[in-house]
């Protein structure tokens, strides 16, 4: 089996994010990345499958050169190779240029199954999957907390408002796993070493066959036209456990009446 | 003439949804307003949506709509918009709502603007005010096209008010077409939480990843039993399977504005503050002195949370 996994690469979570308020874009460059946790749990879904039933798992992303560290993090741990979009073109494209330039990769191969992270932890937009689905004329499952493929028949636990529904769909499918579909394993020094040598193809818009009119600041649909900081929330009184930290809450509660 | 503003309309759990309600008022009061309505529904739905303000009511109660995920309703909803050519297309932040307008944008070619919390309609032109990285920033954005706008909408974003008009109920005709049966719903199971439910509670004491396993909300729950307030939770904790998604607070998840906030074990992760930043009183235990959740909340204890929560669990009940 053929799998393709869209996984976001974002600024790392140790990184506190700001906005540039000239470009009114998330700053990104000269930022340390990683790889996004659902993204990791995408190339980890497709890991698992791959080791059940052979085949090949391709990441494919979009982004500057400050994110070829979560490449190689999706490398070594296990997946076959990658595909790096990478064009200054792209900068200020919006969810649907982004699912423009991912649908153009993908399309270039043969694939069965395209597993994606539910939604990114910078942004939650969460519409870039269902967009990508709908371009390359799949049928998209969204937020997996459990999936299997049997044959040509892709089985989801998909969480719902009330629970979950269990669905079933035929491959070739786009599906996007939630973080707590399992544990991504950490790589280890054996493929640490074994991602050096494997393969990041690298497409310019150019070689995507895409317009510069389709993507980036260009192509995206939505324009921000302002960005600002909310009046900040004064921050109060944060104190260190004395063993009395319990009882210290309690007092607040009593302070405003609460208790 | 005023502009038209459609409102795809959810039922979960045989109800018309709470934000459907929310998103049809601020719909009549930006534009006319109408709603696509697909799938078996409770008999008074119509009337329900009337109303709040919806003049027009696109209707199937085609069971396909229910039975086959996306696909179908993305069909119908595609067609309809180029058929009647609305302004604005208002979408519920929703797992549902998200997937169906997420096809539309694309096979429309005209994009979305995700999680809105706001928004303008002047001559055909949108202005939406998103809060962005957990409302650290607001970007007001616009979609710079002459073709439909897509919205996502938060939940509780606007307050749905009665507005009481008798709709025109246009029938749709379910698409047919075996492509779009491709993802079939075989089971809907409900995991509903038990104890006092998230929406109303003046109290909510919340736990995260801290908390370490299912077992250990046991100790949340006590407390707000003690407080007369409902528990919730970190969107990681409700994909880890601790507990269910009714008490997932934040921007996937609930948006809550109870009086008191107790957040345990919670580092506050954007997606969370999100949903619970508007909370009058927070109250933040972590034993990450660098957690975010302490740069909001009132009283921040850097601790234990196995040790602090039982200790304050103890000292309610001394003052009683």
């Amino acid at each position: 089996m053929d799998i393709v996994v869209c996984g976001k690469i974002i600024p790392a979570s140790t990184v506190t994010i700001e906005i540039d308020p000239a470009m009114k874009r998330m700053i990104r460059k000269g930022v340390a990345h990683e790889l996004d946790p659902a993204a990791a749990s995408a190339v980890e879904e497709a890991l698992r499958l791959m080791e059940k039933a052979g085949g090949t798992v391709t990441l494919v992303t979009m982004g500057f050169n400050e994110i070829t560290i979560g490449i190689r993090t999706a490398l070594a741990m296990g997946a076959t190779s990658a595909v790096h979009i990478f064009d200054d073109a792209l900068a200020g494209s919006d969810a649907l240029a982004t699912a423009k330039a991912l649908a153009a990769a993908i399309r270039k191969k043969p694939f069965d199954l395209i597993i994606c992270g539910a939604e990114s932890s910078d942004s939650y937009s969460g519409i870039v999957p269902g967009q990508l689905a709908r371009l390359l004329g799949v049928p998209p499952v969204t937020f997996a907390n459990e999936m299997a493929v049997e044959g040509t028949t892709l089985a989801v636990k998909r969480q719902s408002e009330t629970g979950y529904d269990a669905v079933e769909a035929d491959l070739p499918a786009l599906v996007t796993v939630t973080s707590g579909i399992n544990e991504p394993r950490y790589p280890q020094l054996k493929g640490i070493m074994a991602a050096k040598k494997k393969e990041i193809l690298q497409y310019s818009v150019e070689d995507l066959g895409l317009a510069p009119a389709d993507v980036g600041e260009q192509g995206a649909r939505e324009k921000v036209l302002e960005v600002g900081r909310p009046p900040r929330r004064e921050a109060g009184e944060v104190v260190e456990d004395d063993g009395e930290g319990g009882r210290r809450i309690a007092d607040f509660l009593a302070e405003v009446k609460v208790l | 003439m005023s502009d038209t503003v459609w409102v795809y309309g959810e039922v979960v759990d045989d109800a018309v949804t709470a934000t459907t309600l929310e998103m049809v008022t601020k719909a009549a009061e930006a534009g006319d307003a109408e709603v696509v309505l697909l799938g078996p529904a409770p008999g008074d739905a119509v009337e329900l949506l009337g109303r709040h303000g919806a003049s027009k009511v696109y209707r199937s109660t085609d069971p396909v709509f229910r039975d086959y995920l996306t696909l179908p309703a993305a069909a119908a909803v595609e067609s309809l918009i180029r058929q009647h050519r609305p302004a604005v297309v208002l979408f519920a932040s929703s797992y549902g709502g998200r997937d169906v307008a997420a096809a539309v944008s694309a096979g429309l070619d005209c994009g979305a603007i995700t999680d809105v919390a706001d928004f303008t309609l002047t001559d055909g032109r949108v202005e939406a005010k998103i809060p962005a990285l957990g409302a650290s920033y607001w970007n007001t954005s616009t979609l710079t096209h002459d073709q439909v706008r897509i919205l996502l909408v938060r939940p509780k974003a606007f307050e749905p008010a009665p507005n009481p008009r008798t709709p025109v109920v246009v029938e749709v005709t379910a698409p047919d077409d075996a492509e779009l049966r491709k993802v079939r719903v075989k089971e809907k199971v409900t995991a509903r939480a038990e104890g006092p439910q998230l929406d109303g509670a003046s109290v909510i004491v919340a736990g995260g990843r801290g908390l370490a396993n299912a077992e250990n909300f046991d100790m949340l729950r006590e407390l707000a039993e003690l407080l007369g307030g409902a528990v919730g939770a970190t969107r990681a904790v409700v994909d880890s399977g601790w507990v269910p998604y009714s008490l997932q607070i934040g921007q996937t998840g609930k948006t809550v504005k109870p009086d008191l906030y107790i957040a345990c074990g919670i580092s506050g992760a954007v997606q969370h503050l999100a949903g619970m930043k508007d909370s009058k009183l927070i109250i933040a235990v972590n034993k990450d002195p660098d957690a975010p959740i302490f740069q909001i909340c009132d009283l921040g204890i850097v601790g234990d949370v196995f040790k602090v929560v039982p200790q304050l669990i103890d000292a309610i009940k001394e003052r009683r």
